[in-house]
């Protein structure tokens, strides 16, 4: 089911930060926000989860308006909702095991055995077999992330937000991260969407792209579309480095 | 914000707190840990405060009786309502503000500073109710332990020192102890002790809680300094409004 944002206008203290964006985020698909670091993009993602109050415009899952619904009724919807977080936001007091049971323990009825059979195979599909016993601060930084997928995904969920998934990390496990929120997306249908500034990213796994500048959904397109815009602002970040100047002299 | 805007959302933070919890199950886990944490390891220090400065008590009392007209007993008899009326329970409280709280402030500021506490709203979990409500139910339990136990130590610390120094018998001591003594006074010692456990509780963990997060690590170093002055404030005044009115 779809996430659409009609015309969300956001600001702290006086200033403000989005000025009016409206989307559609798909179903199935891995649905890209992106815009330059300060742009935005986490705010307006803490609007759409709902840990920031919009100043005015309306979020929307799967037809239900998400901005009028009282505690218990966005509750619901949060049960259906996985996310990772910049910094991961693993539970540093719990074990890799305890963080992937977490979200079963809160909100579903299965058994002891159910959940660990569940929990088990979250982390096989992320690749992190028996690191089960393991606390957080004794994995690297991509297993934490991967970790943090596993939990995200735990109950099943049909949203998925991934806030910079691959900040920090090298390239190659970068792509690897990319690849994995892909495969869910399609395996169960998900609509995910990521939150990057890294153009590695958008070539891999952008599907249906959105390019916040000023506080406006400045652009829309695909990873296609993107290299090929005559879009000025696009251009400055798509081919930000003089590396990428270089090749787009080549390209054309 | 000023001290009344603090007030109101503290208090709303209470409200959220005794919220139904989602799972009794993970309530009591948390509780159980929590006693833990707050309760069984600050006993050690609990301990040694108690015998110290039950011997200095004696030591003291000794030391500034020198009239013939006052009976030996009394080192005993001063000891007891010292211990009993105030050292035991605020007293500790007190020092258990400190070491206890600057804990709570840190362990929840800097979940809101990881975004642990996001994470666990965004599942749906009602983060102030799942953090705040064992530590208050843990404390609330524990503390009363904790003062009694000190109570006791305290007793025996004075007792081990006055006898071992030559400075009263034991006997003496003893029915110091015993000279009249109204069991209200641990009633009340213990009644005041369930106010304290509820602030050491709950005010660090509102510092933590609203920790501003853009500030990092100085601020939840802060928010640590913060919880410690005000919830000592807020003990020493609660101890003055409830003994001017139980013991008065
Ligand atoms: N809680 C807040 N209070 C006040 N200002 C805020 C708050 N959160 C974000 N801002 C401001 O909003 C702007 C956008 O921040 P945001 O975190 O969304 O950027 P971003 O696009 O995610 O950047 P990055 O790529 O670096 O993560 C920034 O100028 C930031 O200072
Ligand atoms: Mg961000």
């Amino acid at each position: 089911m779809s996430i659409i944002v009609k015309d969300i206008k956001k600001g702290f203290s006086g200033t403000e930060i989005l000025k009016g964006i409206s989307f559609e985020f798909e179903p199935g698909k891995t649905n890209l926000i992106i815009g330059q670091s300060g742009s935005g993009k986490s705010v307006l993602t803490k609007c759409i989860v709902g840990l920031y109050e919009v100043d005015e415009g309306q979020v929307i899952y799967g037809g239900e308006n998400f901005s009028a619904m009282n505690k218990s009724e966005r509750k619901q919807i949060r049960t259906q909702i996985g996310m990772l977080f910049q910094g991961s936001a693993l539970f540093d007091s719990y074990s890799v095991e305890e963080n992937v049971m977490f979200p079963l323990t809160m909100f579903s009825d299965m058994s002891k055995e159910e959940m660990l059979d569940r929990v088990n195979f979250c982390l096989e599909r992320v690749e992190l077999e028996n690191k089960n016993h393991l606390y957080p601060s004794e994995i690297s930084g991509g297993m934490q992330k991967r970790v943090a997928i596993a939990r995200a995904i735990a109950l099943n969920p049909k949203y998925l937000f991934c806030d910079e998934p691959n900040s920090g990390l090298d390239p190659k496990t970068s792509i690897v991260i990319d690849n994995l929120i892909h495969d869910l997306t399609k395996e169960y249908n998900i609509t995910t969407v990521v939150i990057t500034h890294d153009m590695n990213s958008v070539m891999e796994i952008g599907e249906n792209i959105m390019y916040i500048h000023e506080g406006h959904n400045w652009w829309t397109g695909n990873k296609h579309s993107i290299v090929t815009t005559d879009n000025e602002e696009i251009g400055n970040f798509v081919y930000a480095s003089s590396f990428m100047k270089q090749l787009r002299g080549k390209l054309s | 914000m000023n001290l009344f805007e603090h007030i109101g959302r503290f208090i709303l933070m209470i409200g959220s707190a005794f919220k139904k919890p989602e799972k009794w199950k993970v309530l009591w886990k948390n509780f159980i840990h929590e006693i833990n944490s707050i309760g069984i390891s600050s006993l050690s220090i609990v301990a040694l405060l108690s015998l110290f400065m039950g011997a200095v008590m004696v030591i003291q009392t000794a030391s500034n009786i020198d009239s013939v007209l006052i009976p030996d007993y009394t080192v005993g008899f001063a000891t007891r309502q010292s211990m009993i009326l105030e050292f035991s329970s605020t007293m500790i409280c007190l020092i258990l503000a400190g070491k206890v709280g600057s804990n709570i402030a840190s362990e929840i500021g800097t979940m809101r500073l990881t975004e642990q506490i996001d994470a666990l709203e965004v599942m749906g979990v009602n983060s102030i109710n799942h953090l705040v409500l064992p530590k208050i139910l843990a404390s609330l339990f524990i503390f009363p332990f904790i003062v009694l136990i000190s109570m006791g130590l305290g007793l025996i610390g004075g007792g081990l020192i006055g006898t071992q120094a030559g400075i009263i018998t034991l006997e003496k001591y003893i029915m110091g102890l015993q000279y009249y003594f109204e069991p209200f006074s641990i009633t009340y010692s213990l009644f005041k002790t369930l106010f304290f456990a509820f602030f050491i509780a709950t005010i660090p963990s509102y510092f933590g809680y609203y920790v501003n997060p853009s500030g990092g690590a100085l601020e939840v170093g802060k928010s640590g300094t913060k919880s410690v002055v005000a919830s000592s404030m807020v003990i020493l005044l609660i101890n003055l409004i409830i003994t001017y009115f139980m013991l008065l």
